[in-house]
């Protein structure tokens, strides 16, 4: 007879158990919420009848948890206010939410789980265009509607799956054109003040290549020189050879195709390190973040730096002021603390809400239909109206600055836009 | 073209001395405990932590806040040494600390999210924007200052290791855990010791970490593959050899960045093949005494 191997020792098995037990617990306890009901139960209560649940899967941790939690945050506050307003169809509505850590395979596992285990009633999508595309193909083979607010590039739109179930719905602004009024705000200057010069770093991510590719593009076609365009992977050992590469071109101005706040850092870090001061520095995301941005990078630095998107905290809109004063009242801060995440998946929450009182039911079938009549829905983001692809047709993009050394978050770009402030450029020098 | 590989040169050379911060404790705890530190990556970025906090509620600097976050690193090392390692014992050993590691990894991690929360942080201090202008280049203060304290390390560590009587105890645990033990050195103790003093210099690259790049509780796992390959590349347990493959690596990688930054990851890791098919033991790696 075979004897145990020596580590199969008691000792050994309990101590890797109590280990992996305690990871367990702490990771759960760091996540307060990921897997269970998020729903709000403040009175007044909706009347008391089975709850809608809605499950989602996002990225509470690994590369996207900043914005994740946001998310997290986002849906849970609509929740709260469906149900402080009686629910939807009088029925109570739970979040289910369960967390990909960022994984394009967990975010499959999850939503696996969600749609055959849990049979939730509706699905709201996870964060990143990277995990919206495989979460919207199990959501076609299960007949879900997928609402989502962060999977705007055109891969996932262009997807085997969703060209056939026609199932996937982005309630923000298609990001190919969200540097467009950039673009238009560089053709309105008189040529001696248009850059002759661009530098194109763009992270190799779905979501930040293609608006730069376009912005490259249309910027060329305007006389604006390229002198540097090359996409560096998502995750690099340090950012400093490639944006000291920049640095060493002198480009006017930097279209930097990010996909987060260490991004974005770690080239501002270097190209102040390099005395390089562009005169034009915008970034696919990360400046968008609001605290989360100007506290890693300081106020000052933050300055002048652009950011498109389709939101902002002070975006006059009236539903979208109530969602931020309930946000500084429920989480604490001040609205420029309030990221464009956040309202992103409230307008999901807004969308679906509209749906389902719109096909009075839960039934995903007429939800997708529903949603692709051309129905122009409002949200906290602006109104709302799908293509045939399911983007947001009435999404209208806009840019962003930090201004007032870095305390103020403005719409500057279209000059036009109601809502937009004079923009500072150039962008004034790094003030470490 | 020649100035940008210059500057890709002398780029590769600062990063590496910040990643040889990072890996030499992972080789140290190596070369003794036969261990393979998951959790390296995460201390990292609790090293990082540990600086913020000091620089942001107490305006302690940096470089000084190692003299507190050095030893709270080594009380945290030898905790976890005795908490989760200590008793593993037998011929999967090794393994088994795998995937004890790993979850300290997460329990580290969790406790992070729940203090500091998801959002990045960065550390800051006078010298970390700014640079000094020598030959044409522009070199950061932090990176130089952080490859003087990567040096220094490495010699404070030779030095632990080759005069002192704790130096001999490890290195005597090194080539043969029996024997150590026969001729009356307190393994276990060494083992702790070491673990701790693994986790502690793991502190000055969280700090060097910290200061370049943002970072939130998730970072560290994005470094644990690098500093793997660098070990490896290094030979596992050689300090120096730590030092030698960080600046190799992190300089190759650089200069791929100069044509395409999307092969430079893909050549960092065909170099550390390449090398190990020429050197299966890596640039100072000794023959496996254990396996004799």
């Amino acid at each position: 007879m075979r004897s145990h191997p020596v580590w199969l020792s008691r000792h050994n098995l309990a101590l890797s158990a109590a280990a992996i037990l305690s990871a367990c617990l702490v990771a759960a306890c760091s996540s307060s919420g990921s897997s269970s009901s998020a729903g709000n139960t403040s009175s007044p209560s909706p009347s008391n009848t089975k709850p809608i649940v809605i499950g989602a899967s996002l990225s509470l941790t690994g590369d996207f948890s900043a914005d994740g939690q946001a998310f997290q945050k986002g849906y849970e506050l609509w929740a709260a206010d469906v149900n402080a307003n009686g629910g939807l169809l009088g029925r109570h509505v739970t979040l289910k939410i369960l967390n990909d850590n960022s994984s394009p395979t967990q975010v499959q596992t999850n939503y696996q789980t969600l749609f055959a285990s849990d049979k939730v009633d509706l699905a709201f999508g996870p964060f990143s265009s990277l995990l919206t595309t495989p979460s919207a193909s199990v959501a076609a083979r299960y007949g879900y509607a997928l609402v989502e607010g962060a999977g705007g590039a055109p891969s996932v739109f262009a997807s085997p799956a969703n060209q056939s179930a026609h199932n996937v719905f982005d309630v923000s602004l298609p990001i190919v054109d969200e540097l467009i009024p950039f673009v238009n705000w560089v053709a309105s200057l008189p040529p001696a003040q248009r850059p002759k010069t661009a530098a194109y770093p763009m992270a190799d991510d779905p979501f930040a290549d293609p608006p730069v590719q376009l912005a490259q593009q249309k910027l060329q076609a305007l006389g604006v020189k390229t002198v540097y365009s090359k996409i560096f992977p998502a995750e690099n050992a340090s950012y400093k050879p490639a944006a000291d590469q920049v640095a060493a071109t002198g480009a006017q101005a930097v279209v930097l195709g990010s996909t987060d706040v260490p991004t974005v850092a770690a080239f501002m870090q270097a190209f102040e390190q390099q005395h390089y001061n562009p005169k034009m520095f915008i970034s696919a995301a990360g400046p968008d973040q609001g605290a989360a941005f100007t506290s890693a990078v300081g106020k000052g630095n933050a300055t002048g730096m652009m950011v498109p998107n389709g939101w902002y905290p002070g975006y006059p809109n009236p539903a979208s002021q109530k969602m931020v004063n309930e946000y500084v009242a429920k989480y604490g801060g001040s609205p420029s603390d309030v990221n464009a995440d956040v309202a992103e998946a409230y307008s999901v929450g807004q969308v679906m809400a509209q749906a389902v009182t719109g096909t009075k039911g839960t039934d995903n079938a007429k939800i997708i239909t529903y949603l692709h009549s051309g129905v122009t829905l409002s949200t906290v983001q602006g109104p709302v109206r799908f293509d045939n692809s399911g983007q947001n047709s009435s999404a209208a993009a806009f840019t962003f600055q930090w201004q007032q050394q870095g305390t103020a978050y403005k719409q500057v770009l279209p000059v036009s836009a109601s809502g937009s402030v004079v923009i500072i450029n150039p962008k004034p020098n790094w003030t470490s | 073209m020649a100035r940008q590989i210059y500057q890709a040169i002398v780029d590769g050379i600062l990063v590496g001395g910040v990643y040889a911060l990072m890996a030499v404790g992972l080789t140290l705890i190596f070369g003794v405990l036969d261990i393979i530190n998951i959790a390296q990556g995460v201390l990292v970025i609790l090293g990082a932590y540990l600086s913020y906090s000091l620089e942001t509620r107490l305006h302690v600097d940096l470089f000084l806040g190692l003299l507190i976050t050095v030893p709270a690193m080594f009380v945290i090392g030898v905790a976890i040494q005795w908490a989760f390692i200590r008793r593993l014992r037998g011929r999967e050993r090794t393994s088994m600390t795998l995937l004890v590691t790993y979850a300290v990894a997460l329990i580290i991690e969790g406790i992070l999210y729940e203090i500091y929360g998801p959002n990045p942080k960065q550390l800051n201090a006078s010298y970390v924007q700014s640079s000094v202008h020598v030959f044409g280049f522009y070199l950061s203060y932090i990176y130089v200052y952080g490859f003087v304290l990567a040096l220094a390390l490495v010699a404070a560590i030779y030095a632990l290791l080759y005069r002192t009587r704790f130096g001999r105890s490890v290195r005597a645990t090194m080539q043969d855990e029996t024997a150590a033990r026969l001729i009356g050195i307190d393994v276990n103790r060494v083992a702790a010791l070491t673990f701790g003093v693994g986790v502690a210099v793991t502190a000055a690259g969280g700090m060097m970490f910290g200061a370049t790049n943002a970072f939130n509780p998730n970072s560290g796992y994005d470094l644990i593959s690098r500093l793997l390959a660098i070990i490896i590349l290094g030979g596992l347990g050689s300090i120096g050899g730590a030092l030698a493959a960080s600046v190799f690596m992190l300089t190759l990688e650089s200069l791929v960045t100069i044509w395409s930054p999307e092969w430079a990851i893909v050549v960092f890791y065909a170099a550390l093949v390449l090398v190990l098919l020429i050197r299966p033991t890596g640039f100072f790696g000794r023959q496996p005494v254990r396996a004799q």
